[in-house]
């Protein structure tokens, strides 16, 4: 039963860190790290199943979030439509804009995904800067308080409860996707895309199924981020944002779905212990990214797993 | 009529500029298949380190030789920094260049710092009057200057041998290995020659808009569309796609929007990556899957 859902050792770890995490957490402070880390594992989930397993890499995470986000708010606000229903709204929406980008890039073989959504991204970041009559420009806008079924979420525990929730759910989700026969085919395309054509598979068909999940989970997170923090701001859609997150990935482990979470939980809190380092700040975090790349090309989990693999193997 | 001449001329000034980083990331993207990320803070770096140096005292010339000496040292750096990383993929090389470039910034924070510098026209602070506008001294050095780089660049991909061995290593790898080229020379080269280029226009640039550690991140990501519009196989491409950029850029925030300037270029790289993937220059048309 357990096995046929794909509810295996990992899952139940994982569900079991984030159920014992809270009892660690001595105020508000660690509460909105460990949101604001599960928030981006979870943008990280989706850009890795593009990344890791469809072969494309997004430089425009960032700044979908952060549109995504601000339709939500900006539907909330100004035209009165509950948080809720106005998230699948920006879901709806940012899918078919996803869609349509997608369509005539991935037809292309290469990097031309990352340069295409490195351009869009940047437009969307000058755009939510300059249309400040309905964005707040840079000074960013306020965000009303979050409800759901007539629910407010007020209280950091209950973000967090529903963020960790969500994460498990997406990663489960995922496990079972990569299982399926729509996973094997993205892992035909990673492997050679010539050989998943020749064989009938439409390559960029597939890509696009991809990149559009990925850029729906990543318009959730955002706008869950705009409604928690009560604020949101271009930096949410800056380029620098988009960067983070492919790094996350990266950084964890590509095509490791615990990669992207671990990846994405060390790079919230490393800028939080490096600001006691003041000016050195930036040097020590990108030292420590060149150095994660060049001794641990395929990520952080990957050392986890060789690790596990030796003590299960000994166990023997 | 002269005001349109005011912004076609502006335009050409920094466009030039663009084309020199839009070289420089063709030179390693082709040899390497990496987009450097860090290619706007070799432009930096160029800038920052004349800007200090002059500071210190030394004359002009002295100056822009150890600035350039110091960026193409960087390049090496970062050259060395990739051929260390064992069994990475294309992706994980990309994003070492990312934290490259934001070491970069770092340590520009640390060892200059975060106010804005400008320094004095290199030929003094005249101008002509053209088409009923002027035009400085020092935005025809520019011109000049990179129009004598670009000249080079040529003649040293075509007639030289070291040239001739790096238009073949970015061909093909294997066979220009075969053929007994020393690709990892090769590498190092172009890294260093595409850093010596950036800090050239690091340091052209300086006089005219400023620089400070952050300066790198815009110029790198619109030398990068300048290099996509002219078409990456052709390192040439990128002065026309830089021209283009630089003149359309001009013109709009003069007439259209200032506000959206810095949107052109990735307007127009879109629109090339739409219609017509490969490029204005590209000599492959862009594969198909």
């Amino acid at each position: 039963m357990l096995k046929r859902y794909n509810i295996n050792r990992d899952i139940l770890t994982l569900s079991a860190i984030l159920i014992v995490a809270p009892f660690f957490f001595q105020n508000d402070f660690y509460y909105e790290i460990a949101i604001v880390s599960l928030l981006n594992a979870l943008i990280c989930v989706g850009l890795n199943m593009l990344m890791g397993y469809a072969g494309q890499v997004s430089l425009g995470h960032g700044a979908f979030a952060g549109l995504g986000g601000y339709i939500a708010v900006i539907l909330g606000s100004r035209y009165g439509i509950s948080p809720l229903f106005s998230i699948f709204i920006a879901i709806v929406t940012m899918a078919i804009f996803a869609f349509l980008i997608s369509k005539p890039i991935l037809r292309l073989k290469g990097h031309y995904l990352a340069m295409a959504t490195l351009g869009v991204g940047i437009i969307i970041s000058i755009v939510l800067n300059v249309e400040d009559e309905l964005t707040g420009g840079s000074d960013g806008m306020s965000v009303d308080s979050f409800t759901m079924f007539g629910y407010e979420f007020t209280d950091s525990l209950q973000w967090y409860i529903l963020c960790a929730f969500l994460l498990v759910l997406t990663i489960w989700m995922f496990t079972n996707l990569i299982d399926s026969p729509f996973g094997r085919v993205l892992k035909s395309i990673e492997g050679s895309e010539k050989a998943a054509n020749s064989v009938g598979i439409n390559v960029s068909h597939y890509k696009s199924i991809v990149f559009v999940i990925s850029v729906v989970i990543a318009t959730i997170a955002g706008s869950l981020y705009a409604f928690f923090s009560g604020f949101i701001s271009p930096i949410e859609a800056s380029f620098s944002h988009s960067i983070e997150l492919v790094v996350m990935v990266v950084l964890g482990g590509l095509g490791r779905i615990y990669g992207a979470f671990i990846g994405a939980v060390i790079l919230t809190i490393l800028p939080q212990l490096l600001t006691s380092f003041e000016d050195y700040q930036t040097l020590i975090y990108g030292s420590i990214i060149i150095f994660v790349m060049i001794f641990m090309p395929k990520g952080i989990a990957s050392v986890y797993e060789d690790v596990k693999g030796r003590v299960f193997a000994s166990n023997k | 009529m002269s005001e349109f001449f005011g912004f076609l001329l502006s335009g050409v000034t920094v466009g030039f500029i663009y084309a020199l980083v839009g070289i420089g990331f063709t030179v390693i993207y082709n040899s390497s298949g990496i987009i450097n990320f860090s290619q706007g803070e070799f432009v930096m770096a160029g800038g920052m380190s004349t800007v200090f140096l002059l500071k210190a005292g030394l004359p002009l010339g002295v100056s822009f030789i150890l600035a350039i000496m110091i960026t193409s040292m960087i390049g090496i750096v970062l050259y060395k920094l990739i051929s260390f990383s064992k069994e990475s993929s294309q992706i994980s090389l990309i994003i070492l260049t990312l934290g490259f470039a934001i070491f970069l910034r770092g340590l520009a924070e640390v060892v200059f710092d975060k106010e804005l510098h400008t320094i004095p026209s290199f030929v003094g602070d005249g101008s002509f009057d053209m088409f009923g506008t002027t035009l400085t001294y020092q935005s025809i050095l520019i011109m000049i200057v990179s129009i004598v780089i670009v000249t080079l660049l040529y003649f040293f991909f075509k007639k030289t041998k070291t040239g001739q061995a790096m238009m073949a290593a970015s061909i093909n790898v294997d066979a220009a290995r075969l053929m007994g080229i020393n690709i990892k020379k090769i590498l190092m080269i172009n890294f260093a020659l595409s850093a010596t280029i950036a800090a050239i226009g690091g340091i052209l640039l300086t006089p005219i808009t400023s620089t400070n550690y952050e300066v790198g991140i815009m110029l790198g990501l619109k030398g990068f569309a300048a290099a996509i519009i002219g078409g990456l196989s052709n390192p040439f491409g990128a002065v026309v796609g830089g021209l283009v950029l630089g003149i359309l850029e001009s013109l709009i925030a003069g007439y259209v929007s200032s506000e959206y300037k810095d949107a052109v270029a990735f307007v127009v790289m879109l629109g090339i990556l739409f219609f017509m993937p490969g490029g204005i220059f590209g000599n492959t048309k862009a594969q198909r899957v």
